[in-house]
């Protein structure tokens, strides 16, 4: 199979950049690993009802759905991307066949996920992400059952708090991680607030739901742990502790740089949001001539920003494939890019402000598992960095941390900043894992179809 | 344990969990099946043998891998439970079974 664009990712940078591309007069092709479009942000918002608990915003993300429905863009959900070789080819799995797509362009959108949340007990059954909680009452309509916690922060976690209580299943206590001194430096970053008056004003909105809701919300909160036998039993604080039957954690979400560190694009450590991105340029434009990264995955910066930088994508794709010239290209970009501004313009109070305390990143528990696939604790990678393993890919060599099925996605940011903290370097110089295909696990029947 | 929210979409399928036959809502994926199941894990690690839920609920952490119409090693919350669907927790590492297919 061929296609002038290849997009993989049906978040709303996705959706956004192919019904824009195809608009276009691009041969476009949409590869998702779910089966209905819309991301994380968006999922399974084409069977929400008007009314839904999870609140206008979700509901909204409908239009980019549909106009993606309705264009010419070929959309194929429930579809695995797992390798892409640098010139253009992309390979492909769905119900156990594996195909291979040879794009001109590809643009990865292929969005973000929660930063781990790295404290004692977090493995235990009871213990998920924020996000999962999420997406369970999106997908499902699930709601948790029995005593639920809330811990960390962000936005996110307080949008649950208010979901949960609008699904008849409020929280009993949202702990807030934020350090004191957050609310002090984010102070300094108020030149965003004015523009960003309507994205606040809703923040603000939830911050009072979750009180109306009397859900009893405590600040400042440290030292926190998930404890239990076989599953959550317990979680504590420095001065407090709760029964409870789940643990909802959330610092915060960081770029999903999987495929994009695979494909070896050139990446930085982002000091102010705490996470690796890849280096773009103002279009998407990686550093691979045929790539382009739109949405969360290049830098966080939320649902509105992703779906207009998809469109900025689109459109110098269709530039660089020769459907519009670059005077029209750029007319086009005049008014996203104003919306752009205007969109971004919250965060970096809200990177400042809900900044992870440096023990999210290092855990001060050595005990603290810090890969989950192969159980390799925090001790175990400070030992091995002391006996001169040089970064994190010479470190899994030491301790098998990363070679597990999740292929470091989880550890790999623990991994970089214990190493740094130990070595005594910036992460940045630590540098991070280079994740190799399979991107996802494939049958060895669905490898071996490749040659047939 | 995870419970349907009381005014949701009454849409039902059944899929079964551990040889025992469970109700889920249409679009639930095999993880939120185990979860409605009442179970809190779904996999006894590999190296350690400890308990594990889904941790994700997005392809990201590979915690929920389970058995799936008797394919082992699928990321269960990646699946949408279909109808019929048999779904079994995966205990430490998945065994090959020769000789089959």
């Amino acid at each position: 199979m061929t296609a002038a664009l290849a997009i993989v990712g049906a978040g709303p940078a996705g959706m956004a950049a192919a019904t824009l591309a195809a608009e276009l007069g691009i041969e476009t092709v949409l590869v998702d690993e779910q089966a209905a479009p819309g991301g994380q942000i968006y999922r399974a918002v084409e069977r929400a009802p008007p009314n839904s608990p999870l609140g206008p915003d979700y509901v909204a993300g409908r239009d980019l759905a549909t106009a993606l429905r309705g264009s010419r863009a070929e959309y194929r959900p429930n579809t695995t991307l797992w390798h892409i070789d640098p010139d253009g080819t992309l390979y492909l799995e769905s119900d156990g066949r594996t195909e291979t797509l040879m794009a001109q362009r590809i643009l990865l959108a292929t969005g973000a996920f929660e930063r781990p949340v790295p404290i004692p007990g977090w493995t235990l059954p009871g213990v998920m992400g924020a996000g999962a909680a999420q997406i369970l009452l999106k997908s499902a309509d699930l709601v948790p059952e029995g005593r639920a916690i809330l811990a960390g922060q962000g936005p996110l976690l307080y949008l649950l708090a208010a979901q949960l209580a609008s699904a008849g299943a409020p929280p009993v206590a949202l702990l807030e991680t934020t350090p004191i001194e957050n609310y002090l430096a984010a102070a300094q970053q108020l030149d965003g607030l004015w523009p960003g008056r309507q994205m606040l004003s809703k923040g603000c909105g939830l911050i009072f739901a979750v009180r109306r809701a009397g859900i009893s919300v405590l600040r400042g909160v440290r030292g926190l742990r998930a404890i239990g036998g076989r599953s959550l039993e317990r979680v504590a604080w420095d001065g407090g502790e709760l029964a409870a039957d789940h643990l909802f954690l959330h610092e915060g979400i960081i770029p999903n740089v999987q495929v994009s560190l695979a494909l070896q694009l050139r990446h930085d450590w982002d000091e102010s949001q705490l996470c690796w991105r890849p280096a773009l340029d103002p279009w998407g434009q990686t550093s691979l001539p045929n790539i382009a990264i739109a949405g969360d995955g290049g830098g966080i910066a939320g649902a509105e920003v992703a779906a207009l930088s998809g469109r900025l994508a689109a459109l110098d794709a269709a530039a660089k494939l020769g459907h519009i010239g670059e005077a029209e290209r750029d007319r086009r970009a005049e008014p996203i890019r104003a919306a752009l501004d205007r969109a971004r313009a919250l965060r970096p109070f809200l990177d400042r402000l809900y900044r992870p305390a440096p023990s999210v990143l290092v855990p001060g528990d050595d005990e603290v598992i810090a890969c989950r696939c192969e159980e390799v604790s925090v001790g175990r990678i400070r030992r091995a960095a002391r006996l001169g393993a040089p970064g994190p890919n010479q470190l899994k060599a030491f301790t098998r941390c990363g070679m597990g099925p999740c292929q470091g996605r989880i550890c790999g940011p623990i991994v970089s900043a214990v190493m740094a903290d130990v070595l005594g370097k910036p992460i940045a110089e630590i540098g991070t894992y280079r994740p190799r295909a399979p991107f996802k696990p494939i049958t060895v029947g669905a490898l071996a179809e490749l040659d047939g | 344990m995870f419970r349907r929210r009381p005014d949701s979409n009454p849409a039902t399928i059944t899929v079964t969990v551990e040889g025992r036959t469970v109700p889920v809502p249409a679009g639930a994926s095999a993880a939120a099946a185990v979860l409605i199941a009442g179970f809190s894990s779904i996999r006894e690690t590999p190296v350690e043998g400890r308990e594990r839920g889904p941790y994700c609920m997005m392809g990201i952490c590979f915690d929920c891998l389970a058995e799936i119409d008797g394919v082992p090693n699928r990321q269960s919350c990646m699946v949408e439970a279909r109808p019929g669907m048999r779904i079994r927790r995966q205990i430490r590492a998945r065994q090959i079974e020769f000789g089959k297919g």
